[in-house]
């Protein structure tokens, strides 16, 4: 019996258990997918709110405080609540399946690292109704963020550790996953792209994130307990928070970019039914981007006076990035060139990012020019670039997985009328949005100003952002109701519905829980397309038919997270009142006792039996 | 008879390890003593730093090659990713002495 059918026989309690206990890759996919969207839309909402507000010179829509609090929650929410988690859906739906494998290395931490994500979340938006978001930006600079009244930043600082920890537990998850539990023949040059790039980027958020959580921590000290480590007057110095955080900063944006080249590499050879170009050379590209990523961060920091000589050598560095991207772009067009090229949803999708992303790459290396940089610094040219690269980049190729791999997690195609509608709305309220910001930003308009002056020129501009911003809007809403029809009237398709080239495509749909019955042996890379090409419709087994070894479900990661979710409160109150202490006593113990627990229970799995296999197949 | 063969080479081959193993602690152990005279003599400070640091590097080799197994065959992915990890733990080590303190 497939787990889905299961759970359609469930009532929702039943349904919602199995949700809150699952350690299955294939459902923490969808729990990711669900609060990724989730935050998604709530940072879509803000961007709008941001949007209206510069709609005209001197609006009043919203005051300049909470301006500030929806500029700084619009950043925030989309690095770390909307983009990694959406990113962290599609790796933990497919990587496993790409290398043959049943299940993550660890399943109780995969569990661990989604619910500290969620909670981390919930807490960081919380503060909205406690009296005022943050608002120091979502880099935080000290000392604004040190000095900030209210506890705004607070929430921001324990809301990013707690899912911090969990983005970290992710990420050696899928490390040791990758190299420990690849099938039989999958060696490391037979890796699919995504796979590649989910190793890559495994290893930045490994080496990091840490610089995040050190900062934070420092942060948190600063304000909650009296420390001076960026406070000048003590001795302290705001510019190691500065660096802290692009340290982490810089590796974070490549974090999110590669799995994004991971997806296109997968999506543009099935549809152009050719072998990715210069599979080698990809390879290089993502460990190169993924060594320079962390040589670069000081680009960020041009204009705070680090001198002449290091900021040449951040300039040069940052520009040698722009070779291994340029590599991959040009494998792209190569795959696509004398392909049998389908353009689906997918295919749109990707084909939109080649043009979108080189734009973003060719204004990144604009701003990488240290001396040209004082002009672009903090102007809305920068607002110009980065979108271009993250939304460009990194939100097509969420859209673009999500149609490509949507029969591999529902078991139905996304509706391609509405697929299309979506895509075109977006495209275009993309480039209406943010291209005119360029100009805006070369015209003087500062980033994160909640009002302009008019006669200044800035009016049109903005207002065409403005229409652009609400394409973008259409374009997503288009998407929820897509979701929406597809699930409802969809129709359940084969399990290689793409005539795809890898490994996931070779599973039946709806997907085993225990995803392959048999683990297959890989000949080459592109798995199933050798095996297709020499007229086999499946991969050969590796092993054979046995008892399948399966994780058992645990609510403990949830009352982990729940616990460190309390603590947060307990340790933001303290300065308030003492009598707060109780709550991080009482939410450090439930954290602490789960790990008891968890600890002394042993818990070895259970077992699928072979006879039950066999009855299946019948 | 093959069997016979890969267990003398394998006999051979622990007793060449075991060769290295005595004579890295035994280094080790010189390394450490040399580390306490340096400490103890008058020498300049400027001077007995840095050796220090280049005699802890050397023992944390010999731990990982020679203890830990780390010269043995399959052992490629931990050397890259802690070579990783040193790697960027250094430029952010180097990054900020140069930048914030200096």
């Amino acid at each position: 019996m497939s787990s889905t059918t299961m759970t359609q026989k469930q009532g929702f309690a039943a349904t919602l258990w199995d949700y809150l206990t699952t350690v299955d890759h294939k459902k923490i996919a969808v729990l990711y997918l669900i609060g990724g969207g989730f935050f998604f839309i709530l940072g879509g909402l803000e961007a709008l709110a941001i949007r209206i507000q510069l709609i005209q010179p001197n609006n009043d829509f919203v005051s300049n405080g909470f301006y500030n609090e929806i500029m700084t929650m619009h950043g925030t929410t989309m690095i770390f609540l909307a983009a990694m988690p959406l990113i962290f859906a599609l790796m933990n739906a497919v990587v496993p399946l790409q290398i043959g494998a049943r299940d993550v290395a660890f399943p109780f931490l995969n569990s661990l690292g989604f619910w500290l994500f969620a909670f981390g979340g919930i807490l960081l938006n919380c503060s909205w109704f406690l009296g005022g978001a943050p608002d120091a930006g979502w880099t935080a600079y000290a000392p604004l963020s040190v000095v900030s009244p209210g506890h705004g930043v607070d929430f921001y600082v324990l809301g990013l550790q707690i899912s911090g920890a969990g983005t970290l537990i992710a990420g050696i998850n899928f490390l040791v996953t990758i190299i420990n539990m690849r099938a039989p023949g999958m060696t490391y040059m037979r890796m699919p792209l995504f796979t590649w790039t989910t190793f890559v980027v495994s290893a930045l958020i490994l080496f990091a994130f840490p610089a995040l959580t050190i900062g934070l921590f420092l942060l948190m000290f600063d304000r909650l307990f009296g420390s001076g480590f960026f406070d000048a007057s003590l001795g302290g110095n705001s510019i190691i928070w500065e660096h802290l955080f692009w340290i982490f900063g810089h590796p974070e944006v490549y974090i999110l970019i590669l799995p994004a080249f991971g997806v296109f590499s997968e999506v543009i050879p099935t549809f152009s039914k050719k072998r990715l170009f210069g599979y080698t050379a990809m390879v290089f590209a993502t460990v190169l981007i993924g060594f320079l990523g962390f040589m670069v961060w000081a680009h960020h920091m041009f204009t705070v006076g680090m001198g002449p000589a290091a900021n040449s050598i951040f300039a040069v560095a940052t520009m040698a990035i722009a070779v291994p991207t340029g590599i991959k772009i040009f494998n792209w067009l190569f795959t696509l060139w004398g392909g049998n090229i389908k353009i689906n949803s997918a295919m749109l999708w990707s084909l939109g990012f080649i043009p979108s992303f080189t734009i973003g790459g060719m204004t990144g290396v604009m701003v990488a020019t240290a001396p040209a940089d004082y002009q672009y610094h903090d102007s809305y040219f920068v607002v110009a670039h980065f979108h271009y690269v993250i939304v460009g980049g990194v939100v097509f190729a969420i859209f673009a997985g999500l149609h490509y791999w949507w029969p591999k997690m529902f078991g139905k195609i996304l509706n391609e009328t509405l697929g299309k509608i979506t895509f075109w709305t977006f495209f275009f309220g993309f480039h209406l949005t943010f291209m005119i910001q360029h100009f805006l930003g070369l015209m003087g308009m500062p980033r994160r100003y909640a009002v302009y002056l008019p006669n200044q020129e800035l009016e049109l501009g903005n207002v065409i952002s403005t229409i652009g911003a609400f394409l973008m809007a259409f374009g997503a809403i288009v998407f929820v109701i897509n979701i929406i029809v597809t699930t409802t009237k969809g129709e359940q398709v084969s399990g290689d519905p793409w005539n795809g080239r890898t490994l996931e495509w070779a599973i039946p749909n709806p997907v085993p829980h225990y995803n392959f019955k048999q683990l297959p042996l890989v000949r080459g890379l592109d798995a199933l397309w050798i095996e297709k090409t020499e007229g086999r419709k499946e991969l050969a087994p590796a092993e054979p038919l046995d008892d399948i070894h399966m994780p058992n479900p645990s609510i403990l990661p949830f009352v982990m997270s729940l616990g460190l979710f309390i603590a947060g409160f307990g340790f933001i109150y303290q300065v308030d009142h003492p009598s707060w202490l109780i709550v991080l006593f009482i939410g450090m113990g439930i954290t602490l006792g789960t790990m008891f627990i968890r600890s002394i229970k042993d818990d070895h799995g259970h077992h699928i039996h072979k006879e039950d296999l066999d009855e299946e197949a019948r | 008879m093959a069997e016979n063969t890969n267990l003398d080479y394998q006999k051979k081959k622990n007793k060449e390890e075991m060769k290295q193993q005595v004579i890295t602690f035994a280094l080790m152990i010189v390394f450490t003593i040399i580390a306490f005279a340096m400490v103890l003599s008058d020498l300049d400070k400027l001077f007995v730093v840095p050796i220090l640091f280049l005699l802890a590097v050397v023992q944390v080799i010999f731990q990982l090659y020679y203890f830990m197994h780390m010269s043995h065959k399959g052992h490629e992915m931990p050397a890259f990713m802690m070579y990783g990890g040193i790697f960027a733990a250094f430029l952010t080590l180097l990054g900020l002495t140069v930048l914030v303190w200096w």
